[in-house]
Formats: C-alpha cells, structure tokens, sequence
C-alpha cells in the first residue's frame, strides 16, 4: 500500500483557487492508488505554473525548459524502462513552443503518459493568449481577440491515432484521478488534456464556463476511430470528458536499465576487430 | 627530405562508385602493412557533381593531405580537367579509352575488353590501380570476397575474375612509373576515420545512449554508433530535431545512461539553450559538434574550424566546459572517451569539435588498447548516506550524483536557480553558494587540461600554433622548409580551459609566432589573447572550405617569412 501522503504536502506558488491544486491531488491520489512508490515514479516538466507541478510532488523529478517536457521525459523512459514516467506541463509549452515533440512523441509512441493543464491562456507570463486560446479571445496582448484559430489537441491526437487520448477536468477530480489510472496503464504515449480553470487571467474560460459545458458522453466506443475523431470536434456549447480514442499500437522497443549496463570488453574488441 | 609516398586522387561524379574503388583500395594498402591517409572531398549531392577520394600511402607516418598527385584516376572528363595540372611530373594518369585526355599520356583502360558488364568496371580500376602500385592481388580477392559474400559466391568470382585479368592488362604497363611503394611499416592495423575513432571512443567509455537528427558531416558519428553498439545494448534515437535531441539526451544521462549527442554548427546552434540546462542542472553530456563551413547552411560537405567560438559561447549563463579538439583518428578515440570521463565526474557539458575534414579522413591505427584504458567514472546507483542532495554545495563544486529509481533518495533536478535539494529560489544567499558551486568544478577541469604539444627544436625562430587536424600540415611544412629559419609546432588538442603554464615559455620563447587556423578571424589567436594577453602576430587562414595543406602553409610562410 502507498498512502498519500507518502507523496508530500508542499506550499505551492499557485494562486489561491486555480486549477492545478485539484490536478496535483487527483495525480497523488492517482498514483497512491496504483500502489507505485514516490522512488519509482520520475516526472518531466517543462516551464509555466502547471510545469512547477512536480516541485509540489515528492518524487523524482527533472524540471527543464520550455517547451522541452517530452523529450527529456523520452530520454528518460529510453535509459529507465522500468520506471513510471509522467511528463506534465501547460498548454501553452507543450502545443506551442513544444508542439513539434508533441507530435514526435504521439509518433514515437514511448510507454509514458503526458498531463496537460489547458487553461487556455500563458499563466506564467500573465496572461497572453495560448496556443488554445479561441479566437476572439481578448486578453492584454490580444487586444482586438486572438487572431488565430485554437488548436485543438485531441483531434490531432486522434487523427495521428495516439494510442490512449482524453480528456478530463479541474472540477470533477475524482473522474480525473481515474483518468490518469487509466492513461498510465495504458501501454504506450498516452494523453490527457486537463481544462484548468486559470482563475487569475482567464476571465472567459472559467469554473462556471467549463462546469456547464462538460458532460460524460454515454454510448461512446473510443475504439471507434471515427465517432471518436467527431467526439474530439466538440468543443463549444458542449465539452465532453473522458476516453476520447484508445486503441492498442506498437509501443517503441527498449532495452533494460542503462544505468546498470555494461558492454563486454570482448565485444568491444571485436568492433574494433572489424574495422582491420 | 625525401619522402616515400605515393598520393593516388580517385575523381569522378557521385554514383560512379569512386568511394568503393576508394575504399576497397584504401583497405588494401592498410592490410599491405603501409601507413594511409585518406582526403574525401565531395559535394552537397547524391548523384553527379564531382568529388575526389585521395589515398595518401607510404611507410613513414602521414602526417596530413597533399596537393601533388602520382596517379590520377579520372573516372570521367571533369575529373581529368580538374586535376590534370596537379599531375607531378613522372605521374600516371589512369583513364578508359573512352576518356578525352588530349596531349596527355595515360593509362587507358580497355573496359569493354576486361569486364563483360558495366557493373564490374570498378573492379578494373581496382585492379589496375593495385597492380600499378604492386599490390598483393591475394589482398584484393579477400576483400572482394568479404565485401560481395553476402550476394553469394557467383558474384564473388565473377568479381576475382575480372580482377585477376585487370592485373594481367596492366602488368608491364605502367608507362614507367616507379612508384610502386616500399615495404610496409605492419599489418593487423585498423582503417578508420574521425567520425569512426568518436564513436569507438564512446562505446569504449561505457556510452550506450545516443540521439541526433541528422546533419552533414556528423551523422557518420551516430552511424558508426548504431552499427556497432546497437548489437551491444545501446539505445539510439533520431529525434524531431535538434532541441529534441539534446534534451532528450540530457533526460536519458539524468536517468543513468552514458550519453552522446553529435551534430555540426546549424544544429548545435538550435542546442544552445538545452547546452545550458546541462550546465545548471549539472547533467553530464557528451555533445560532438563536427565542424563544416557556415555561417547557416554555408557550404554542407566542406571544411572549416569557424565553429570555436560558438562551442565556447554556447549556452546562457555561467557553467564549467571543456573542449577537446583533435587532430587525427586516434585523438578521436582517446579524447572522446576522456570527455565521457569528464561530463560523469564534473557532471557538465564537455565537447569534442572535429571538423569536416577529420570526419571523412581514414588512417590506418594501431588497434586501441581497451585494457589499458583509464576506467571513467560512474553515477552512483545506491545511497546510504544521510538524506540526499542533489546539488549539495561541496568543497570542489561536485556533488554525489545518483540516478533516480534505484534507491529509495529521490533524484530531482532544476533548469530554474535552486537550494542543495533542488528546490526553486531566487534567494540571493542560495543563488551566490549555487553558482559559486558549479563554476568551482573549473577547478577540478584546470587540473585534468591536456598542455599543448611542442613539435621542433626550442626556441625555434618561428613557431605555428594551430588546434584541430591542422596538426598535419603544419609538421609537413616543417619538414619541407627550405629557408634558414628553424621552425616549430604547437599543437592544441585542448582548447579550453587554457593553463598558461603549460605554453606561454613556447609563445615568448619563440622568434615570431604564427597562427594556422581554418577560418578567416583566427578565433583560437583572439582566445589565447582574451585569456593570456599575448597577442600572436602572423597569420595563416584558409576558409576556401578546403582542409589545410603542407602546401598551402609553405606559402603562407614564405610571405610572412
Ligand atoms: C524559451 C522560453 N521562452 C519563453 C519563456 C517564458 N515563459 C514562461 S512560462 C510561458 C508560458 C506558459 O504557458 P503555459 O505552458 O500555458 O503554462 P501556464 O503558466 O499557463 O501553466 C512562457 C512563454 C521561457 N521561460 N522560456
Ligand atoms: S496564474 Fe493562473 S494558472 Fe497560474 S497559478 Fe494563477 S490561476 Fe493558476
């Protein structure tokens, strides 16, 4: 058994009511309830609010750039097959300045699990529009509304056929630590996109917005690649939550534990052999 | 004085098999017992264009490329046209008889004649190329034989067939030449190139992670490490691009593998800001940076040594480095395998910058002595001490690095400034004992600086510095000098950090100093002045893309002499 609070209880830099204080319990309830030790779970971050996550985690942890959440948390998972490797960051690091490794990473297909906090806005930087953001949104820096059309991650996701994608939400933690069992039993890249109410920047996507919108669809078989790619088009009047896609694909070959390896000094000698 | 060696420049169009011609004979006059050194020079292009593949042999030590050709093989008219002039006085050229060579005497081959298909062309010249030069034909059969056993016997004899009638043709048609090369120095030696001598130098330090995205002409680093370690265990991984893989690279050496990362100037400019996550999160990382003319794209199959100043900048803030830059094959090998050393024990980024030229250039080495290698030192994998820092502010700057999941202490590291257990902060007690920490491993790096080698009589009256696979011309201008000048050499293969210590008595002691350098601002000279305050003088600077010559430093001292 891992309890919880094997997991630590940290002060965060969060603002008070935002939306990752309910990520982070879900995860820790998520993680305890799976039984894995803090030891055997290493997290990757990238940089923004959500990235400093794992400084409010007791685990291992490699809190890097921005932008660069994924290809460390692959390099990881390549030199420790064994451990559970999570990889969690904002919206704006990981579809914006890390969108090309989000792609890469959907392709390469690594056991490991990406967290997003979608917030639909740059919480660190105050406020300025984020990849997800909709168009027309107004912020400081937007003043006549966002210019560009969101980006809407799950249909990508789905049409690249990533092997696990859904959605989840700040204000239903339960279904969301549920989610995230499911996403890290998944073999393979699997994705989960949070809608995380930014409560100090986002004034369009709030609570209230999300919690009237969000709904569980009921007949969904996310097997069903194509009602899952029209379940991943909605995003409007209604949000729905849960498994969008999920199908079983080759997951990238590894070998064991680097750390431990060591070549034989008789195969050494014969590469060098070859080259005479 | 005179010199025993016989330059062979084999040149056609990309496709045309030059480099298999190249190759296969290259390995015949390594097994032969002869020393070689071989020059590739090609063009951003698959098909057609025209490269040359240069085979330098002889049986005294080759110290770098040369300009004069005995025996040009031209495997079309552009080839011909292009290298006629170089021909020395007393060389062969060596051409089909379909060839234009004009006034020219040459060896024409009869290709039609001695091979029943196209396909084995290559094989003629090989032949007649091996025999003109007195080559053991036994040697070239068994390579044909372990080069085409795959496609089956058949081909192999088809192959040791028109090779044994090439030999026949050519047998009393040399058109005089002399050159058949003297005895050899050895056999049981192994060819390889630059790019080769890295990649076994990583493997023999225990590396067994490398990410790249491809980029000319370091992708041969990554190649050679897939070929030969991926059947050992290592793990490899062509990333999106270059920010992917250097990041990736650093998350695989914080989870404990012994990791490389290999590119040229436009990607390692993409790696900048991950270059210093490695600084600050104290991650080691071994990252080749293999020089080719830039700025951005530049010229992708050339060479220069323009790159040192962005392999020294790289990177934002202040963080310990080393640069390693060597100047043949073997260099390759021993310093890759010191920079894995050093990146695990001073937990840092360290370099190793090679260049186009050294990336390509094939020599024949002595098999590396694996036994008689320093062990290079290793994360730890338990902790029982008392609670865990990652980055605890020691006495040297290190602090014990173990790798997360295989013990109970958690691993945690920071790109943001951070206390001894890697929490965030911006407290300025904190950031001054963590900053302080990291660059007091330059220390520890000062301690482990490979000094400068001096080549020649002391206090000679002229004395060329240069780094890098320069080394060569400048020792065969040395030798070739005919003025009443005494001169001498010092070599880098160490360029950062610099011990004065270890050379400023060569600089001052020197009648003139003269900087040999593959770039047009003499980046090396301005670092030797920004940390030595010697200024040196007298310059000579290629930056045309081609490697540097004996010739063209003769030249270049005889003006300034
Ligand atoms: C290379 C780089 N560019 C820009 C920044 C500045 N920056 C920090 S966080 C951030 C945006 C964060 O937005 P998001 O990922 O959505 O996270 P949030 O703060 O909303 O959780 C930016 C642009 C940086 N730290 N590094
Ligand atoms: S700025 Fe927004 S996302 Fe960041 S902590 Fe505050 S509420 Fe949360």
């Amino acid at each position: 058994m891992v309890s919880i609070e094997e997991y630590g209880d940290f002060e965060t830099s969060w603002c008070p009511g935002c939306g990752n204080f309910p990520i982070l319990k879900s995860l820790k309830q998520a993680l305890a309830e799976q039984g894995i030790a803090p030891r055997d779970v290493i997290v990757s971050s990238g940089i923004g609010q959500a990235a400093k996550l794992p400084h409010y985690l007791r685990c291992n942890m490699f809190n890097g750039l921005h932008g660069r959440a994924l290809p460390v948390a692959q390099g990881i998972k390549m030199a420790n097959p064994e451990a559970a490797v999570l990889c969690v960051s904002g919206d704006g690091c990981t579809y914006g300045e890390g969108g090309n490794h989000f792609l890469a990473a959907i392709r390469r297909n690594l056991d490991l699990t990406l967290l997003v906090h979608d917030n639909q806005i740059y919480g660190l930087t105050k406020g300025q529009a984020s990849p997800t953001s909709a168009r027309g949104h107004v912020t400081k820096a937007q003043p006549e509304g966002n210019r560009s059309d969101a980006f809407n991650p799950l249909s990508v996701a789905v049409a690249m056929k990533a092997g696990f994608v859904a959605r989840a939400f700040s204000g239903e933690p339960e279904h969301l630590a549920e989610v995230i069992k499911k996403a890290m039993n998944h073999k393979g890249f699997s994705l989960v996109d949070i809608l995380q109410p930014c409560v100090s920047f986002n004034k369009v996507n709030t609570y209230g917005w999300y919690s009237q919108r969000v709904y569980f669809p009921e007949d969904h078989d996310p097997s069903d690649w194509g009602a899952a790619m029209a379940l991943s088009e909605e995003f409007g009047d209604r949000i729905p939550l849960g498994i969008i896609y999920r199908a079983d694909k080759p997951v990238f070959g590894l070998g064991g534990r680097l750390a431990e390896q060591e070549y034989d000094r008789n195969d050494l000698k014969a590469v060098l052999q070859s080259y005479t | 004085m005179s010199r025993k060696d016989i330059n062979i420049v084999i040149g056609g169009a990309a496709g045309q098999g030059l480099v298999t011609i190249g190759q296969l004979l290259a390995k015949a006059v390594v097994r032969a017992g002869h020393h070689l050194l071989v020059t590739q020079r090609y063009m951003s292009r698959v098909r057609g264009g025209h490269n040359t593949y240069a085979i330098r042999m002889g049986g005294d030590y080759l110290s770098g490329g040369t300009e004069s050709i005995d025996i040009l093989a031209a495997l079309n008219s552009e080839a011909f046209a292009r290298h006629v002039d170089d021909v020395r006085d007393g060389g062969l050229i060596v051409a089909g008889t379909d060839l234009e060579t004009g006034e020219r005497d040459a060896l024409r081959i009869p290709f039609e004649e001695l091979a029943p298909k196209p396909l084995f062309h290559n094989t003629v010249m090989l032949g007649v190329l091996g025999r003109t030069i007195g080559l053991d034909r036994g040697i070239f059969e068994d390579l044909l034989g372990q080069t085409f056993g795959r496609k089956g016997g058949e081909v192999v004899e088809a192959n040791v067939d028109v090779l044994r009638k090439a030999y026949e043709w050519a047998s009393g048609r040399d058109h005089g030449f002399p050159g058949r090369i003297g005895p050899g120095s050895g056999s049981g030696r192994m060819m390889i190139n630059g790019n080769e001598g890295i990649a076994l130098g990583a493997m023999a330090a225990g590396c067994n992670f490398v990410s790249y995205y491809p980029m000319t002409p370091s992708s041969s680093v990554a190649m050679a490490l897939i070929a030969k370690g991926a059947p050992l265990g290592l793990q490899y991984e062509q990333a999106e691009d270059e920010l992917a893989a250097m990041n990736m690279a650093i998350g695989a050496s914080y989870a404990g593998a012994r990791t490389l990362v290999t590119t040229s100037g436009g990607g390692f400019a993409l790696m900048g800001e991950a270059v210093s996550l490695a600084g600050v999160s104290e991650t080691p990382i071994v990252c080749v940076v293999v020089q080719r003319p830039g700025p951005a794209t530049g010229m992708a199959t050339r060479t220069e040594q323009a790159d040192l100043d962005l392999v020294l900048h790289a990177g934002h803030g202040e963080f310990p480095r080393a640069v390693f830059t060597p100047a043949t094959p073997e260099d390759c090998f021993y310093l890759t395998h010191r920079a894995f050393d050093l990146a695990e024990t001073f937990q840092t980024p360290i370099f190793v910058l090679s260049e186009q030229y050294l990336a390509d250039s094939y020599r024949d080495v002595e098999p590396f002595d694996l036994d008689g290698l320093p062990k290079t030192s290793r994360p730890l994998l338990e902790w029982d001490g008392e609670e865990y820092k990652r980055y605890a502010a020691t006495d040297d700057g290190v602090s014990p690095r173990l790798v997360p999941g295989f013990s109970e202490a958690l691993v945690r590291a920071d790109s943001h400034e951070h206390d001894e257990n890697s929490r965030i902060t911006e407290d300025k007690t904190v950031r001054v004992t963590q900053n302080s920490k990291r660059l007091r491993k330059e220390s520890g790096l000062f301690e482990e600086v490979i000094g400068p080698d001096y080549y020649g009589e002391e206090n000679a009256d002229a004395l060329l510095v240069c780094w890098g696979p320069t080394l060569g011309a400048c020792l065969e201008a040395v030798e070739r000098y005919e003025g009443d000048e005494s001169l001498a050499v010092l070599h880098f293969k160490q360029v950062y950090p610099l011990r004065e210590e270890q050379f400023m008595e060569f600089l001052e002691g020197a009648g003139r100093v003269v900087a040999v350098e593959g770039n047009a601002t003499a980046q090396f000279a301005r670092l030797i002045a920004s940390e030595t305050g010697f200024v040196i003088p007298d310059r000579i600077l290629r930056f045309d893309g081609r490697a540097m010559t004996w010739e063209y430093v003769l030249k270049g001292l005889t003006d300034i002499l």
